[in-house]
C-alpha cells in the first residue's frame, strides 16, 4: 500500500513539520512495515506554470516534425508576453491548456531548464509530459489540462508534484491498512490525535426501489449494497487531484468512473464494482457458478468456471466473479465521438456495487484463475463488511460532483444475519504474555482506540470493531496492547531453562566426521539435492535400480532436475566439476547430507491424512503422517581428482587414489567407532576391478573406489576420479563400539619380518586374517610394508612382505617363542591361502 | 716386550737422556698443534704415540736401566708422554668443535622452503556456523531437534495455524510433489517444533531446530531455493514475550559481542501472536553510521539494526493443536536463515558462493566459525 502523505493529512491533522521518515518511525513501531518512504519532487524548482496555446509553427525541415509554440504563460515569465518553446510532441492544438517549465526552473532528474539554441530557434523553456515531471511513465505525450485553469497559475501546486509517499508492506493480518481509512487510523493512534473517518458519511436508509439484486450464497455474499447514477457525462474526466492521487497509490488513472472506484477503494479499503446499466439484463445475482460455466472477463480472457467460484450474474448469465474481476460485457463503455453530429455517446448511467464476500471463497477464485487483483487481494485479508455504504454512498458522490451525474433514490442493501463475535479475556492476559504490568486501565483503553468495545473487570468481554476481523483470539488482544504500549519497552529477561543433555549421539558423530574427513583434507559441499534422468544416465546406473525410484517434484526449479537425489554422488560430482573448471584441479571433497529413497516404503507414500487441529493427532494419525513420507537416511560421501600430495621439492605428486576413497570410509567407520570390512564388489558407477564394497558384519553399508571410465568421460570429470559413498544410518545401526581401555605392556617388542608368496587372485585382507589367526595372542601388531611382483615369484603371483610385532603382557619374550608364533602365523597363511614362505 | 736387562747402563743409552726426551716431547706437541684436521691428528698421533714412536720405544727402554736410574728415567719419560696426551686430547677437541661446526653450517636448510604437501580441508561455513548457534543454546539447557526434509502438509502448514486457505499459505513458494496429496519440501523447520511438541508428554520443551528447507526462489545473489534455518521453541508455564527478548539479546551477544542488543517490531505470523519482526544493532558500527554521511557503514546500509528474522509467541492454537493446554502453557520461537546470518557476519557478497561448492570459498573458514 502506497500512502501519500498529502492524502493521509486529510484524516489526521499531524503537526507540520512531521516528515515521512518521522511517520515511518512511528508506524513502525505500531507494527506496519513501512519499507520506504519515496519523496517525490524533492529536486523539483519552478517556475513552472500552466500555459495556454497561443500559436504553433510546424517545422518540417528536420527529419522529425517539430513545433514552435507561442505559449501564454501569464505574468510567471515576468514580461507577460508570449513565451517561445520549441516543442517535439504533437498530442496538442492550439487553445490547449499545457505546462510550461520556465528557463532558471529544475526538473526532477535534476534537470536544469535554460533557454537554448535548437532546431534553428530559440526555446525560452519546456513544454512538460508527465513523465518528464516525475509523474509516472505511462504517458509519452505532453499533459494537456483542462480547459479551467488560468495561464500562469503555478503547476507544482495544481498537480501535488510535491509529496512524500509511505511505502508499507501489508501482512495478511492487517487488511483494513490496504487503506487510507486504515493506516490513518494507526497514524491517529500512534500521534494520540483524533480520526476524521471518511467511512462517517451521511447516507440514506436502504429502500426498496434501489437496483434489483438477489443474493442467492448468502454465506458468500452477506452484504451486499447497490446504487445507481444517472445523467452522467460520458466525456467527464477525472479531475487531476483524483488522478494525482491514483498515481501516487501506485495504480494507473483510466477512466473517470474505473478511477472512483479505485480511489474509493484506496480511501475505504472496499473494493467497488461499476456497472453500465444499460447493459445488465434484470436483477443483479450472486450465486456460484455451475462447474463449465463461462465469462470473458475484463482483461478479455475467456475463463471456464468452477462450481465453487462466487459469481455476479443477471438474466444473461455471469456478469463477473465476485471480488475478482468484472465482466467485459457490462463494462463501462469508453465515450465516443460522433463523428457526424459531434454528439459524445457512452455510459450515462451507471449501478455501483459495494458488497461483502467470504474471504476463502475470493481467496480460492483468485489462486484457480490466477487473479490476483487488487480487489482480491482486500477481500482475501478481510474488507469492513460495515463500510460498504459509505463507500458507495462516497462513489455516488463523486459520480455527482465530477461528472455531473443524479443519484437515484433507490438505496439496495442486502444483510445477511452476522454473528457478533466477542472475545472473552482475563485482564491481566497481556501482563503475562508480555512479562510487564500494564494495567487494567491500560489495557481497556488501547483495545477501544483500536476499535473494540470492551466491558468487564476481571475478565473482559471485547467485541472488535467490523474492519478489524482479524482479531479472533484473546493473544491478538494482547498483541494490539503490547504493540501500542511498544515492544521496544519489553524488558530483556531469561527463562529457567531445566538443565540439558546437549548433542545427541547422532550429532555428535556427524561433527566428528566433518571434522575427520577435513582434517584428512577434505573439502565440504552442500549441494542442492536436486538431479534429474540425464546425470543417472551418465552414473550408468539402470531401470529398476532403487537409485531411479526418485520423489518427483511438481513445480521444480528447473525442468531437467526435476527430482530429489537417492543418491550424493551427482551433487558431488558437479561440485567437483565445477571446482575442475575453475581451475582447482586437485581437489576431494565431502558432503553429509539426506537423500530420498522409495524403495521399500508402502501405499501410504505421498498420502497423508488432513487431519484436524483442534486437538492432539492420535499415536496412530502421527504413524499415518510419517507413513506418507520416503525415507530420508544421512548419508556422508566423498569424491577425489587429481593430486592428494603434489610434485614439489620434496619428490613426485601423489594421485588421489581408490585407496583414499576406501580409506575416507575407514575414516568415517572410525569416528563412527564401528568396524568397516572391506571386500571387493562391482557396484555401478564404479570401476569393476576397483571399486571396494563396505560392511558392518554382514550389512553392506556402502561402496568405495575408483569411478567407471565410462562415467568418468560421460560426466566429463577428471581421469581416475574417485569416490566414497555411506550410509550413516545403517553404519550406525549396531551402535558404537566401546572403546576399552588398553593394558600397556613394559616388556621388549620381538620384531619378526615374513614374506609370503600367493596367488594374484588371494585378497590381503584374508592374509592378514590367517595371519592374526595363527600369530595367536602374542602379536600386537601386524603391518603390510611391501607387495612384490617380479620374475623371482612366477608368474600370476604376488608377495607380501609384513612386520610382526609380538609382545607379552607379563615377560620379555624369548627368541624361540616370537620364532614359534610367526611359524604359526605362516602354517595358518598355508592352510587358508596357500601362502608360502618367499626363499 | 723385551726382558729387562741388568747390566744396563743408563749413559750409554741415548734415547733416554733428558734433552731427547724433551725434544720428542716438544716434537710431538708441535705436530699436534700442527695437524689442520682430524685425520692429520691421527697420523701425528700414530707417529708419536703409536706402538712404534720414539717416546714409546723410549718407554720400553726404561725396564733394562738399572734399578737406581729407572726411576729417574721412568719419572721424565712419564712425565713427557703425559704432557703430549694432555696435547693430543686438547687438539683433539678443537678439531672436532671446527669439524662440528663446519658440518652444520654445511647441513644447512632453507627453512622458508613451502611445505604444501598435505592437502588442505575445510568444513562448510553453513555447517559450523550452526554448530555454533546449536551450542549457545545447549549451553543454556536446550536439545537440538531434527526432522524429515519432506514434510507432511499437516506439520508444515496446517498445525501451525496456516490451513489450507491461509493468505500466508499461498507466499511460501512451497515444493510440491508430484503425485502427492499433502506432502511437500519442508519450507521452514517449524514441523521440527510439531514433532517435539508431540514427542513430549508434556512440556518443558526447550528445543533448536537447525536444518535445510526449501522455497522455489531461483538462484541468485541473494536468494537460494534450498537454504538452511534455525528456529528455537520454547514452550513452559509462564513464558513471556521478555523471555523471548532476553533469549535473543543473549543470543545475539553470543554470536556479536557483548553489548549487542535486539528490538522487536510488530510484525505478523501465523503461527505466533504476538508476533515480531527481530533486529540487532549492526554489529560493525552500533548505529553510528545512521545519519552520518562520513562513515558509511556496508553492513547495514547505514540503517543500524541488522534484520535478523521473525519471532514471537508460540499462538495457543498451535498448542491446542499439538494437545498442549494453552491455559497452562505459553511459549516463545524464533527462525531466521543461516545464510543471511553468515553474509553480514563474513561480509560474503553474493550467495552463489555459499552454495556452489567452490573450495575456494569454504576453505578460509577452517573448523569452526
Ligand atoms: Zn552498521
Amino acid at each position: 500500500m502506497r500512502v501519500p502523505l498529502s492524502w493521509l493529512r486529510e484524516y489526521v491533522d499531524l503537526p507540520a513539520g512531521e516528515t515521512g521518515r518521522d511517520i515511518q518511525a512511528k508506524l513502525i513501531r505500531a507494527g506496519l512495515e513501512v519499507e520506504g518512504v519515496e519523496l517525490l519532487g524533492a529536486d523539483l524548482k519552478g517556475p513552472l506554470v500552466v500555459g495556454q496555446v497561443l500559436a504553433i509553427e510546424e517545422l518540417t525541415e528536420f527529419k522529425k516534425p517539430i513545433r514552435y509554440c507561442q505559449v501564454d504563460v501569464g505574468d510567471a515569465n515576468g514580461t507577460g508576453e508570449p513565451q517561445n518553446i520549441v516543442c517535439g510532441a504533437r498530442n496538442f492544438a492550439v487553445g490547449d491548456k499545457v505546462v510550461v517549465v520556465l528557463p532558471g526552473a529544475v526538473l526532477p532528474g535534476p534537470f536544469p531548464i535554460a533557454a537554448r539554441q535548437t532546431y534553428g530557434k530559440t526555446s525560452e523553456g519546456m513544454i512538460c509530459s508527465a513523465r518528464e515531471l516525475g509523474m509516472g511513465d505511462d504517458h509519452d505525450g505532453i499533459i494537456v489540462l483542462p480547459p479551467e485553469y488560468e495561464p500562469g497559475t503555478d503547476a507544482i501546486e495544481l498537480l501535488e508534484l510535491v509529496d512524500e509517499v509511505l511505502d508499507i508492506a501489508v501482512t495478511a493480518d492487517r487488511g483494513y491498512c490496504l487503506s487510507l481509512r486504515g493506516v490513518a487510523r494507526e497514524t491517529a493512534i500512534a500521534y494520540d490525535l483524533p480520526l476524521r473517518d471518511p467511512a462517517l458519511i451521511d447516507v440514506p436508509p436502504a429502500n426498496s426501489y434501489g437496483p434489483p439484486v438477489k443474493v442467492e450464497d448468502q454465506t458468500g455474499c452477506d452484504r451486499f449494497v447497490a446504487r445507481s447514477v444517472v445523467g452522467v457525462d460520458p466525456a467527464a474526466k477525472s479531475p487531476i487531484w483524483m488522478q494525482r492521487r491514483i498515481q501516487k497509490a501506485g495504480m494507473r488513472p483510466i477512466s473517470l468512473a474505473v478511477d472512483i472506484t479505485n480511489y474509493v477503494m484506496l480511501e475505504m479499503g472496499q473494493p467497488l464494482h461499476a456497472y453500465d446499466r444499460h447493459r445488465i439484463d434484470g436483477a443483479i445475482t450472486v450465486r456460484r457458478a455451475t462447474a463449465g460455466e463461462k465469462l470473458r472477463t475484463l482483461d478479455g480472457v475467456e475463463r471456464t468456471l468452477d462450481a465453487e467460484d462466487l459469481l455476479i450474474c443477471d438474466d444473461s448469465g455471469p456478469i463477473g466473479i465476485a471480488g475478482v474481476m468484472g465482466g467485459a460485457g457490462t463494462e463501462i463503455a469508453d465515450a465516443a465521438v460522433d463523428p457526424e453530429t459531434g454528439e459524445v455517446t457512452g455510459t450515462t448511467e451507471i449501478v455501483i456495487e459495494a458488497a461483502h464476500f467470504t474471504p476463502v471463497s475470493i481467496a480460492r477464485s483468485a489462486r484457480r484463475h490466477k487473479l490476483p487483483s487488487e480487489a482480491a487481494k482486500r477481500f482475501e485479508r478481510g474488507v469492513d463488511p460495515e463500510a460498504t455504504k459509505a463507500a458507495a454512498q462516497r462513489a455516488v458522490d463523486l459520480l455527482v460532483l465530477v461528472a455531473g451525474g443524479t443519484a437515484e433514490a433507490g438505496v439496495t442493501d442486502i444483510v445477511a444475519p452476522r454473528p457478533v463475535h466477542s472475545i472473552a479475556i482475563a485482564a491481566d492476559l497481556p501482563d503475562r504474555v508480555a512479562g510487564q504490568e500494564y494495567g487494567r486501565e491500560t489495557v481497556v483503553r488501547r483495545l477501544q482506540e483500536v476499535g473494540c468495545t470492551v466491558v468487564g473487570t476481571d475478565v473482559l468481554v471485547v467485541t472488535p470493531p467490523t474492519w478489524r476481523p482479524d482479531l479472533t483470539d484473546p493473544n491478538d488482544l494482547c498483541e494490539e496492547v503490547i504493540r501500542l504500549e511498544g515492544y521496544e519497552n519489553l524488558p530483556s529477561t531469561l527463562p529457567n531453562v531445566p538443565a540439558g543433555r546437549g548433542l545427541t549421539e547422532a550429532q555428535r558423530l556427524r561433527r566428528r566426521i566433518g571434522v575427520a574427513l577435513a582434517s584428512a583434507g577434505q573439502v565440504e559441499v552442500q549441494n542442492y539435492p536436486f538431479i534429474g534422468e540425464a546425470v543417472l544416465d551418465a552414473l550408468g546406473i539402470e531401470a529398476g535400480d532403487p537409485r531411479r525410484e526418485t520423489v518427483k517434484i511438481a513445480n521444480p526449479i528447473s525442468h531437467e532436475e526435476p527430482s530429489l537425489r537417492t543418491t550424493l554422488l551427482p551433487g558431488l560430482l558437479g561440485a567437483l566439476h565445477r571446482n575442475v573448471g575453475r581451475g582447482t584441479t586437485d581437489v576431494a571433497l565431502f558432503e553429509l547430507g539426506r537423500v530420498f529413497r522409495v524403495d521399500g516404503t508402502a501405499e501410504t507414500l505421498y498420502h497423508a491424512p488432513r487431519l484436524p487441529v483442534d486437538r492432539r493427532p492420535t499415536e496412530d494419525e502421527i504413524a499415518q503422517l510419517n507413513a506418507a513420507l520416503p525415507r530420508q537416511p544421512h548419508r556422508v560421501g566423498a569424491v577425489f581428482a587429481g593430486h592428494r600430495d603434489p610434485q614439489g621439492w620434496w619428490g613426485k605428486a601423489q594421485a588421489w587414489s581408490w585407496a583414499d576413497a576406501v580409506e575416507a570410509a575407514r575414516t568415517v567407520a572410525d569416528a563412527a567407532g564401528v568396524e568397516l570390512t572391506v571386500r571387493q564388489d562391482q557396484h555401478t558407477p564404479w570401476h569393476p576391478g576397483r571399486c571396494a564394497g563396505l560392511y558392518v558384519g554382514e550389512v553392506l553399508v556402502g561402496h568405495a573406489g575408483e569411478l567407471h571410465p565410462r562415467v568418468v568421460k560421460a560426466l566429463n570429470l577428471p581421469e581416475r576420479t574417485c569416490a566414497m559413498e555411506l550410509d550413516l544410518d545403517l553404519l550406525t545401526a549396531g551402535g558404537a563400539v566401546k572403546a576399552e581401555g588398553p593394558k600397556i605392556s613394559t616388556f621388549p617388542v620381538a620384531t619378526q619380518d615374513v614374506a609370503l608368496v600367493v596367488d594374484d587372485a588371494v585378497k590381503a585382507a584374508d592374509v592378514e586374517a590367517a595371519l592374526r589367526a595363527g600369530a595367536g595372542e602374542l602379536l600386537e601388531s601386524l603391518r603390510l610394508f611391501d607387495v612384490y611382483r617380479g620374475e623371482s615369484i612366477g608368474a600370476g603371483r604376488k608377495s607380501l612382505a609384513y612386520a610382526l610385532r609380538f609382545r607379552a603382557a607379563d615377560r620379555t619374550l624369548t627368541a624361540d617363542e616370537a620364532s614359534a608364533a610367526r611359524e604359526s602365523a605362516v602354517a595358518e597363511a598355508a592352510t587358508r591361502v596357500g601362502a608360502t614362505l618367499r626363499g | 716386550m723385551s726382558a729387562p736387562n741388568k747390566s744396563y747402563d743408563p749413559v750409554e743409552v741415548e734415547a733416554l737422556k733428558p734433552e731427547e726426551i724433551e725434544r720428542l716431547r716438544d716434537e710431538a706437541i708441535a705436530a699436534f698443534a700442527a695437524a689442520t684436521d682430524l685425520d692429520a691428528l691421527h697420523e701425528a698421533k700414530v707417529a708419536h704415540t703409536g706402538d712404534r714412536s720414539p717416546l714409546a720405544l723410549a718407554n720400553r727402554e726404561i725396564g733394562a736401566l738399572p734399578p737406581a736410574a729407572k726411576a729417574d728415567a721412568g719419572k721424565r719419560v712419564g712425565a713427557a708422554r703425559g704432557a703430549v696426551n694432555k696435547a693430543l686430547a686438547g687438539r683433539k677437541v678443537e678439531l672436532e668443535a671446527e669439524r662440528d661446526a663446519r658440518v652444520l653450517v654445511e647441513e644447512a636448510v632453507d627453512v622458508t622452503l613451502p611445505y604444501d604437501r598435505a592437502p588442505r580441508g575445510g568444513r562448510h561455513p553453513l555447517t559450523t556456523f550452526a554448530e555454533r548457534l546449536m551450542d549457545v543454546f545447549t549451553a543454556m539447557g536446550y536439545s537440538v531437534a531434527e526432522g524429515p526434509e519432506v514434510e507432511a502438509e499437516w506439520l508444515n502448514f496446517d498445525a501451525l495455524n496456516m490451513g489450507p486457505d491461509h493468505p500466508a499459505r499461498s507466499t511460501q513458494d512451497t515444493f510440491f510433489l508430484k503425485d502427492a496429496d499433502s506432502v511437500v519440501l519442508r519450507t521452514h523447520t517449524s514441523g521440527v517444533q510439531i514433532r517435539s511438541l508431540l514427542a513430549a508428554a508434556e512440556p518443558p520443551v526447550y528445543v533448536i531446530c537447525p536444518g535445510r528447507v526449501f522455497r522455489s526462489d531461483e538462484l541468485d545473489a541473494t536468494h537460494t531455493p534450498v537454504f538452511n534455518q534455525v528456529e528455537l521453541l520454547a514452550v513452559d508455564e509462564g513464558l513471556t514475550m521478555a523471555d523471548l527478548k532476553g533469549t535473543l539479546d543473549h543470543m545475539v551477544q553470543s554470536l556479536f559481542g557483548e553489548g549487542i542488543s535486539t528490538r522487536l517490531r510488530p510484525n505478523y505470523f501465523p503461527f505466533t501472536e504476538p508476533s515480531a519482526e527481530m533486529d540487532m544493532v549492526c554489529f560493525v558500527c552500533r548505529g553510528e553510521s545512521v545519519g552520518n554521511p562520513d562513515r558509511p557503514c556496508r553492513t547495514c546500509s547505514s540503517e543500524g539494526w541488522i534484520e535478523l528474522g521473525g519471532c514471537g509467541m508460540v499462538n495457543p492454537r498451535v498448542l491446542v493443536a499439538c494437545g498442549i493446554d494453552p491455559n497452562k502453557y505459553s511459549g516463545f520461537a524464533f527462525g531466521f536463515g543461516i545464510e543471511r546470518m553468515l553474509m553480514f557476519r563474513h561480509n560474503v557478497e553474493d550467495m552463489r558462493d555459499i552454495v556452489e561448492g567452490d573450495v575456494r570459498f569454504t576453505l578460509p573458514f577452517g573448523m569452526e566459525i
